[in-house]
C-alpha cells in the first residue's frame, strides 16, 4: 500500500507467558478513521500501550513483532518520545492541569520560550516564557477544533466537553502530528457534545491525519469510521470496510466466542418465585464505576449475572448495595427496607460481599488465613469471641481448618499470612470469610480476576455447588461474558450506569455485544437476531 | 431551630464568651462581674457578626478562607487599642527592624510550595550552613562588607549540597515532606552540634597539640573557642560583620516611605494598565488599585509633613538599610521572573500533579531537587541577613527556631501548602512580627501580666501552623470525598 | 497444615535498625566497662529505671500506630492532660496515694475528652496526621503554658515563691509522692541494682492490657482499620470511630505515662519541658522494629528498653571516656541524630503521596 502510515508487523505480548496479543497484523493509512473494538481485555490497550512505548511494555520484557512508520520500523521507548514520531493519544481520563490555564496545559512541557539576559548565563531552562505566541498557537488549535472560549481560562471549572477539547487541541498542536488515537472520546460527553466531537474527529480526518478510534459505541463507529477492526482474546477477528458490515455482525462478533459454553444441566436449574433483593433507582457514586439509575431484583436461590464493559458501572451496584461507596435509591431485602450507606446493617442482615479489588479490600493481607476467615462473622455476629469479649482462638482455628478442607486450600498452616498464597487460594479464603457469616445472599464481583485458568473452573463450580446445595441466591459480577454465561441463571448487562437489558445465557452472542454497546436501544425493534 | 444556627449560636456563645470574660475584665479592672457582663456581650457580638456575616455569603467566604489572616488583623487591632505603653514611633522602628531582618528567609519557602512540596521547615538547614560559613569567615577574621561576601560565598556550595540531600530525602518521603523536613532539620541540627562542640578543636585541630592558644592563635580565633580550645562558644560576637549589609547604605526612614509608597504605587499601576490591556494576564481590579493608590498617597503626604515640619519624632525613627532594602526586592523581583521561566514553569506543573508533569516528559524527581536547593540557598542568605543585622550568634540556638517563625509568618499571610506568592510573604511578616511586638503589652494591659502575652505568642506560632495546615488539609478531603451524582 | 501454634520467629519482629543501636548499646556498655570500669550492675540499674519512667509513653504509640494515625507526635496533648491532673490533685490538698488516685482518675478523665477531640482531629486531616499532630502538640504545650502562668492555681507547694503563676518544676516530695511507685515493692539486687518494683509492675499490666486489647473485639478493629481502612469498611466497621477510640487510648496513655514518669523522677515538669518529648518517644518504638504503620506490643517493650538503655549508659560512659567535654551535652547530641535518624528512615517506609 502507498499510503500505508503505520503497520503493526506480527506483533505478539505476552506477561509471564500469557500471550495478551497473538500475532497482530495492522495497517493504519494516512486520513482515515480507523475504529478498534473489543471486550475488556481483548487487547486494545496492550497495542496502545506498544505504540505509545509505555513502561509497562519494556518493564516486562517488550514485545514481538515490529511496528513501522512509512515502511520504516520506530522505536518508542516512552510516551514523549513518541511525539517526534508525530504520534499522540487523546486519553480516557484527562491529562490536564486543573490550575492551569488552556495555553499552559496544550503547551505543557512544550513551551515557547525566548531568552533573557539572565538564561544566556544560566542555561536554557531559565528562558522566559513567550505566552503571547503560546496563547497564539493555543488559539489556533481551538480553531481548529471550532472552539470559542478564551485561550486563558482556567481549566477547572471548564464542562467536561470542552476538557476533551482541550485534550484533543493539545495533541493537534504538536507539530507534524499525523496519527492520533481516540480513547473512549465520546464517553463521558453528552449527546451534543459528544456529535461536536465526531465532527471535529471527521474533519481532522479530511486533513490528513490518520485516526485510530477505540469506542464501544457500535453506532458512532458505524456513521464516523472508515474501518473498524475488532479483537477478541488478544486475537485480531478482522478488519473490515465499515460499509461492508453493520452493527449487528460486529457486535457478534465482538463478543463471539470459540470456546463453546457447556451449559447441559441449564434447563434443570428450578429456583422459587419469591423475591429476595429488590434494588430500585439504585444511584451510586463510585468513582470511574458511576451508577446512575438501576432496578433490578434478584428471586430466590437463583445466580444472577451482572455484566458489561469496564467503566460502565457494574462493578458499583454491589459496592452502592453494600454502603462501601455513597449511594441512594430504594432497597428491599426479603421484604424489609435495607438501609443504604450502612455496611454494618446489610452485613447484619445476612449479606455476604465479595470485593472485586480482592487484594485491597478482600483481603487482611499481613494477617493470618484463620483471621481473616473469621474477621467479618465475629465483627458483626459477635461470633468467635470469648466470654470476656477476647478472640476465641481455637473456635477461631477449627473453623478456619474445617474451611480450608472444605473449600481446598492450599496453605501450610492456617497461620500463614493471606498475603503469602496465590490468587486462587486468596479468593477461597475470601469465599470461606463469606461462608462463615452464613448469609442468604452473597454478592461476588470479578470471582476469577487474576487467577490462572485451572482454578477458575474450581471456583466457579464452588459458586455452582453453594447455589445448588445450600440454596445460596449468588449476584455475580463479571467482566468476563463467557464466566457469567456458564453459571448464571440471567444476565443483566449494564451500560453507562443503567441496565441496557436482561438476558439468558444462552442469547446469541449478537445480543450481548449490541447491549454492551449501548447500541440496542438505538435498533428497537425490526433487528431481532 | 435548625442544627446549622443552633452550632453557630453555640460557637459565638463560646468564643465570644471566652473573650469577652477576659476583655471587660481586664480593660476595667471589673472583676468577676465585669467578666460575666463582658461574656454575654461578647457572645452577643459574635454572634450577631456571624449573622451579619451570613447576608453577605461572599464576604464570608473570603473571611473564611483567610481565617488566619483575618484573626491576625483582629489580633493586631485589638493590640493597637488596648495597649498604651507602645508608642507609634516604637512600634513602626522595631516592626521594621525585623521585617527588614525576617523578609528574605520568607521568601525562600516560596518555590517549594509552588512545587508541591510544601512548607519547607527544612530551611533550617540553609541557616545551619549560613552559620558554618559565618564561623569560618569569623575565623579568618575577614572584615566588614568583604567578610558578607566571603560568608555569602562559603555558605553557598554547603547549601547546596545539604539542599541536594534534603531534596533526595524529600523524593523518598513523598506526601510527608513537612514532617519529614521538621524531623531532617532537628537530625542536621544534631550532626551541627556535634561538630561545632566536639569536631572542632577535638578532632579537626585548631592549634598544634601542647601548643597554647594564646601563642599560636589571634585574638578573634580565641573569641570563638571555647576557653579550653575545644568547641565554639555558645555565642558568637561578629564584630564588624554586624550591619555588614544594613550598613551600606542608609536614608532617613520618611526618605524610604516616599520612596517606596510611590514605587508601589507606580508597579499599581503598571499592572493595572498591562492587565486591562491584556486580559490573558489576568483580571484588573480597579477597586483594589485605587484602594491600594489611596493608602500609597497617605503614606506619601504623611512623610512629606513629617519631612517638612521635621517632627523630631519620626524624623528620629531608625534609618532604613538600603542596600538589604534593595537585596529583597530584588529577591521579590527575581522569584517572580523565575515563575515565568520555562523551570518556574515546571516547577508548577509538578506541584500541581506529578504524574501529569511525569508523563509529559518532565524530571519529577530532579525538579523537585531543585526546587530544595534553591530554597535551602535562599535561606543561607536570608540568614546571612538576619545575623548581621542582630550582630551575634547564637551557636547553639540561632538556627532553630527560623523554620517554624518563617512558616507560621508565610500562613498568616495566607499562603497555604500549595498556593505561596511574595504578597503573602510581605502581609505575613507585617502581621506576625507586629503580634510579636503587641503581645506581651496586651498580656499586660489585659490581664496585668506580660507572661500571658509572651506565652501566648508562643502559643500562637504553633497554633497557626496547626489550624492554617488543619484547615488546608480538611477542605481538600472534603472537596474529595465521594458523592452520588444526581 | 494442622499445627496450632505459631512458631516464634525472631526475625520477623525485628529489623536492621533494631539491631544497630541494639549493637551500639552493646558498644557502650562493653566500652564502659572495660575501658572506663563501671560496674555493669550501675549500668543496668540505669537502664531499667529510665526504661520503668519511660514504658508507659512509649506503650501510649502502640494504638496511634495500629489504628493508622501513625507515630502519635502529638503525645504532648496526653501529657499536658496528665499534668493537669496532677496540678489539681496538689492545689486540693491530696498527699502520697491519694495524690497518685486522684491524679490518676483525673487524668483518665481529662484525657478521654480530650482524645475524643484529639480523634476528631486526627480524622479530618487524614493523610498528614503526623505534620498537623506534631503542631498540635507543641501548641498544646503554648495553651497550657497560659493556664500554667493564670492564677487557677495557688496552692504553695507549686506556686512561685514571689509573683503570679506555677513554677517550672515542682517537687513532688513535697506530697509525699516522690518515686511512690518505684519504692513499691522495690528490692535491691547486688549492691547497685534496685528494681523499682511498682513501676515495672504498672508498665507490663499495661502492656499486657493492651495486649489483651488488641485481641479483643474492637481491638482487632482497630488494628484492621488501620492496617487496611478500605478492608475494614468492606467488614462493616466504622473506621473514623476506630482511629477515635484509638486517639483517646493514646491521649490516656500519655496521660497516665506522665504521672508514671513524674513519681519516678520526683518532679512535675511545667512549661516547656513536654515540647519535645514525643520524638524520643517515637524513636523509641521504632528502635523496637515498629514500622510507622505497624507496632506490636513487643517493640514497644524491647524499644523502650534498648532506646532508653543506650541513652543512661552513654552519659556515664562518655563522662569517662572523653575527658574536657560536657557528657551531658554529647549525650543529648547523639540522642538527637539517633532519634530523628531512626524516625526520618521509618518516614522514608510509608508509602507515599504521588499527586
Amino acid at each position: 500500500m502507498s499510503d500505508c502510515l503505520l503497520s503493526f508487523k506480527n506483533v505478539s505480548k505476552s506477561y509471564d507467558g500469557n500471550y495478551v496479543l497473538k500475532n497482530i497484523n495492522l495497517d493504519i493509512q494516512a486520513g482515515e478513521i480507523h475504529a478498534l473494538i473489543g471486550e475488556n481485555g481483548a487487547g486494545k490497550s496492550t497495542l496502545m500501550n506498544i505504540l505509545f512505548g509505555m513502561s509497562v511494555i519494556h518493564n516486562t520484557g517488550g514485545f514481538e513483532g515490529q511496528v513501522e512508520m512509512n515502511g520504516k520500523p520506530m522505536n518508542v521507548k516512552s510516551p514523549h518520545e513518541a511525539i517526534d514520531y508525530g504520534i499522540g493519544m487523546v486519553h480516557q481520563e484527562f491529562m490536564l492541569i486543573p490550575g492551569f490555564t488552556i495555553t499552559e496545559n496544550i503547551k505543557l512541557n512544550r513551551e515557547i520560550t525566548r531568552n533573557n539576559f539572565i538564561s544566556a548565563v544560566l542555561g536554557e531552562r531559565l528562558k522566559s516564557l513567550d505566552y503571547k505566541l503560546m496563547n497564539m498557537d493555543a488559539r489556533k488549535a481551538l480553531d481548529v477544533l471550532g472552539m470559542d472560549i478564551e485561550e486563558y481560562t482556567m481549566v477547572a471549572g471548564l464542562p467536561v466537553g470542552h476538557m476533551q477539547f482541550v485534550e484533543i487541541a493539545r495533541e493537534i498542536d504538536k507539530t507534524g502530528i499525523k496519527l492520533l488515537v481516540f480513547d473512549e472520546p465520546t464517553a463521558v460527553l453528552a449527546e451534543s457534545e459528544a456529535a461536536n466531537l465526531l465532527q471535529a474527529v471527521r474533519n481532522l480526518a479530511a486533513s490528513g491525519i490518520a485516526i485510530i478510534f477505540i469506542s464501544h459505541r457500535l453506532d458512532e463507529i458505524t456513521s464516523l469510521a472508515d474501518r473498524v477492526t475488532i479483537l477478541r482474546d488478544g486475537e485480531l477477528i478482522v478488519t473490515k470496510n465499515v460499509k461492508d458490515t453493520n452493527i449487528v455482525e460486529i457486535a457478534e462478533l465482538m463478543v463471539g466466542r470459540n470456546v463453546n459454553i457447556t451449559r447441559d444441566d441449564a434447563a434443570q436449574r428450578t429456583y422459587s418465585e419469591e423475591i429476595v433483593l429488590d434494588v430500585k433507582g439504585l444511584r451510586v457514586g463510585m468513582p470511574g464505576e458511576w451508577v446512575k439509575g438501576v432496578d433490578f431484583s434478584v428471586k430466590k436461590g437463583e445466580i444472577l449475572g451482572i455484566g458489561g464493559l469496564a467503566g460502565h458501572g457494574k462493578l458499583g451496584i454491589a459496592n452502592g448495595v453494600l454502603g462501601i461507596y455513597p449511594a441512594s435509591g430504594e432497597i428491599q431485602f426479603q421484604g424489609r427496607p435495607l438501609p443504604l450507606n450502612n455496611t454494618k446493617q446489610v452485613l447484619a442482615s445476612g449479606i455476604a460481599y465479595l470485593s472485586e479489588d480482592r487484594k485491597g479490600v478482600g483481603l487482611w493481607l499481613d494477617e493470618s488465613i484463620e483471621l481473616n476467615i473469621a474477621f467479618t462473622a465475629m465483627q458483626i455476629h459477635g461470633e468467635f469471641l470469648s466470654p470476656l469479649g477476647l478472640q476465641d482462638s481455637k473456635k477461631i482455628h477449627e473453623n478456619a481448618l474445617k474451611m480450608i478442607a472444605d473449600l481446598d486450600i492450599r496453605c501450610t498452616s492456617s497461620l500463614q499470612t493471606a498475603g503469602a498464597l496465590s490468587g486462587g487460594n486468596q479468593q477461597k479464603v475470601c469465599v470461606g470469610r463469606a461462608l462463615t457469616q452464613k448469609p442468604q445472599l452473597l454478592f461476588i464481583s470479578e470471582p476469577t480476576r487474576g487467577i490462572d485458568i485451572g482454578a477458575k473452573k474450581l471456583i466457579l463450580d464452588l459458586l455452582r455447588q453453594l447455589s445448588e446445595e445450600e440454596g445460596m441466591t449468588i449476584v455475580m459480577t463479571s467482566s468476563e461474558l463467557a464466566e457469567l454465561r456458564s453459571i448464571c441463571d440471567k444476565i443483566i448487562i449494564v451500560c453507562e450506569g443503567q441496565v441496557a437489558g436482561i438476558l439468558q445465557p444462552d442469547a446469541p452472542d449478537a445480543e450481548f455485544g449490541l447491549m454492551m454497546s449501548g447500541a440496542n436501544r438505538k435498533l428497537e425493534g425490526g433487528l431481532a437476531v | 431551630m435548625d442544627k446549622k444556627t443552633l452550632r453557630n449560636l453555640i460557637v459565638s456563645v463560646v468564643i465570644g464568651g471566652f473573650l469577652g470574660f477576659f476583655a471587660l475584665r481586664g480593660l476595667f479592672g471589673g472583676g468577676f462581674l465585669g467578666g460575666i457582663v463582658g461574656a454575654i456581650l461578647g457572645a452577643g457580638i459574635v454572634y450577631l457578626i456571624a449573622y451579619l456575616l451570613s447576608l453577605f455569603p461572599k464576604l464570608a467566604s473570603f473571611l473564611a478562607n483567610n481565617i488566619v489572616t483575618v484573626i491576625f488583623v483582629a489580633f493586631v487591632l485589638l493590640g493597637f487599642m488596648v495597649t498604651k505603653e507602645i508608642t507609634l514611633k516604637n512600634y513602626i522602628e522595631q516592626l521594621f527592624e525585623s521585617v527588614f531582618r525576617n523578609s528574605f528567609l520568607l521568601l525562600s519557602l516560596i518555590i517549594p510550595v509552588i512545587a508541591g512540596l510544601g512548607m519547607n521547615f527544612g530551611i533550617v538547614i540553609g541557616a545551619i550552613s549560613a552559620q558554618l560559613a559565618l564561623i569560618l569567615v569569623r575565623w579568618f577574621d575577614i572584615p566588614s562588607t568583604l567578610g558578607f561576601v566571603a560568608c555569602i560565598v562559603a555558605s553557598t556550595p554547603l547549601a547546596m549540597l545539604f539542599g541536594w540531600l534534603t531534596g533526595k530525602l524529600y523524593n523518598n518521603t513523598r506526601g510527608q515532606e513537612m514532617i519529614a523536613g521538621l524531623i531532617v532539620s532537628y537530625f542536621a541540627s544534631g550532626i551541627y552540634l556535634f561538630i561545632l562542640l566536639f569536631a572542632v578543636g577535638g578532632i579537626i585541630p585548631v592549634a598544634a597539640k601542647g601548643a597554647i592558644l594564646k601563642e599560636v592563635l589571634t585574638r578573634t580565633q580565641r573569641n570563638l573557642l571555647n576557653p579550653l580550645g575545644v568547641g565554639i562558644r555558645v555565642s558568637v560576637d561578629l564584630g564588624s560583620l554586624k550591619y555588614s549589609l544594613d550598613g551600606i547604605w542608609r536614608l532617613p526612614f520618611v526618605t524610604f516611605t516616599i520612596i517606596a509608597a510611590v514605587g508601589f504605587l507606580a508597579w499599581l499601576v503598571i499592572q493595572y494598565m498591562r492587565k486591562k490591556k491584556n486580559p490573558s494576564l489576568g483580571k484588573s481590579n480597579l477597586l483594589l488599585t485605587i484602594a491600594g493608590s489611596i493608602v500609597c498617597v497617605f503614606f506619601v503626604i504623611i512623610s512629606a509633613i513629617v519631612l517638612i515640619t521635621k517632627n523630631a519624632t519620626y524624623m528620629a525613627l531608625r534609618p532604613a538599610p538600603m542596600a538589604t532594602i534593595i537585596v529583597i526586592a530584588l529577591l521579590a523581583v527575581a522569584t517572580n521572573f523565575l515563575l515565568k521561566t520555562k523551570l518556574g514553569q515546571d516547577f508548577r506543573s509538578v506541584g500541581q500533579s506529578q504524574q501529569i508533569a511525569r508523563v509529559s516528559g518532565i524530571n519529577v524527581d530532579r525538579t523537585r531537587i531543585l526546587a530544595t536547593v534553591i530554597s535551602t540557598v535562599l535561606a543561607a542568605w536570608g540568614m546571612l541577613i538576619f545575623l548581621q543585622n542582630i550582630g551575634t550568634l547564637g551557636t547553639y540556638t540561632q538556627h532553630s527556631q527560623i523554620g517554624m517563625f518563617a512558616v507560621a509568618s508565610m500562613l498568616v499571610g495566607g499562603a497555604t501548602t500549595s498556593k505561596a506568592a511574595v504578597k503573602n510573604a510581605f502581609i505575613g511578616v507585617l502581621l506576625f512580627q507586629s503580634m510579636f511586638i503587641l503581645s506581651p503589652a496586651m498580656g499586660r494591659a489585659l490581664f496585668g501580666n506580660p507572661l500571658y502575652g509572651e506565652n501566648f505568642r508562643t502559643f500562637m506560632v504553633y497554633g497557626v501552623i496547626a489550624i492554617a495546615l488543619g484547615l488546608y488539609i480538611w477542605r481538600g478531603l472534603k472537596a474529595a470525598k465521594n458523592k452520588v451524582e444526581e | 497444615m494442622t499445627e496450632t501454634k505459631k512458631s516464634f520467629n525472631l526475625f520477623s519482629y525485628i529489623n536492621m535498625g533494631t539491631i544497630i543501636i541494639a549493637g551500639f548499646l552493646v558498644l557502650i556498655v562493653a566500652m564502659g566497662t572495660v575501658f572506663g570500669k563501671i560496674p555493669l550492675s550501675m549500668m543496668l540499674n540505669d537502664c531499667i529505671t529510665r526504661f520503668g519512667r519511660n514504658g508507659v509513653l512509649v506503650l501510649a504509640m502502640l494504638p496511634a500506630i495500629q489504628s493508622g494515625t501513625g507515630p502519635n507526635f502529638g503525645l504532648p496533648v496526653g501529657i499536658m492532660c496528665g499534668l493537669l491532673a496532677e496540678c489539681i490533685a496538689i492545689e486540693n490538698n491530696f498527699f502520697g496515694l491519694g495524690f497518685l488516685l486522684v491524679s490518676v482518675v483525673l487524668a483518665i478523665g481529662i484525657a478521654s475528652i480530650v482524645g475524643y477531640g484529639y480523634g476528631k482531629l486526627m480524622n479530618s486531616v487524614k493523610g498528614s496526621e503526623m505534620t498537623i499532630a506534631t503542631y498540635v502538640g507543641f501548641a498544646s504545650v503554648g495553651l497550657m503554658n497560659l493556664v500554667w502562668v493564670s492564677t487557677l492555681f495557688r496552692s504553695d507547694k507549686m506556686a512561685w515563691f514571689l509573683g503570679e503563676g506555677l513554677r517550672t518544676t515542682i517537687q513532688l516530695d513535697q506530697v509525699n509522692a516522690n518515686l511512690i511507685l518505684d519504692n513499691f515493692l522495690a528490692f535491691k539486687l547486688g549492691a547497685h541494682i534496685t528494681i523499682p518494683t511498682g513501676t515495672l509492675l504498672v508498665v507490663f499490666v499495661l502492656c499486657y492490657a493492651l495486649y489483651l486489647f488488641f485481641r479483643s473485639k474492637s481491638g482487632v478493629a482497630i488494628a484492621a482499620s488501620g492496617a487496611n481502612p478500605m478492608f475494614a469498611r468492606a467488614a462493616g466497621l466504622h473506621v473514623d470511630n476506630n482511629r477515635i477510640i484509638a486517639s483517646i487510648l493514646t491521649t490516656v496513655l500519655a496521660a497516665l505515662g506522665i504521672i508514671i514518669y513524674g513519681q519516678s523522677f520526683g518532679y512535675v515538669q511545667l512549661y516547656d519541658a513536654p515540647m519535645m518529648m514525643a520524638f524520643p518517644t517515637v524513636a523509641a518504638i521504632l528502635i523496637g522494629g515498629a514500622t510507622a504503620q505497624r507496632a506490636k506490643v513487643f517493640h514497644v517493650i524491647l524499644g523502650a528498653f534498648i532506646f532508653n538503655s543506650m541513652l543512661a549508659t552513654s552519659l556515664p560512659v562518655i563522662n569517662r571516656m572523653v575527658a574536657g567535654t560536657d557528657a551531658a551535652v554529647l549525650t543529648d547530641v547523639i540522642r538527637q541524630v539517633v532519634q530523628n535518624g531512626i524516625i526520618l528512615y521509618a518516614l522514608m517506609q510509608v508509602r507515599g503521596g504521588n499527586r
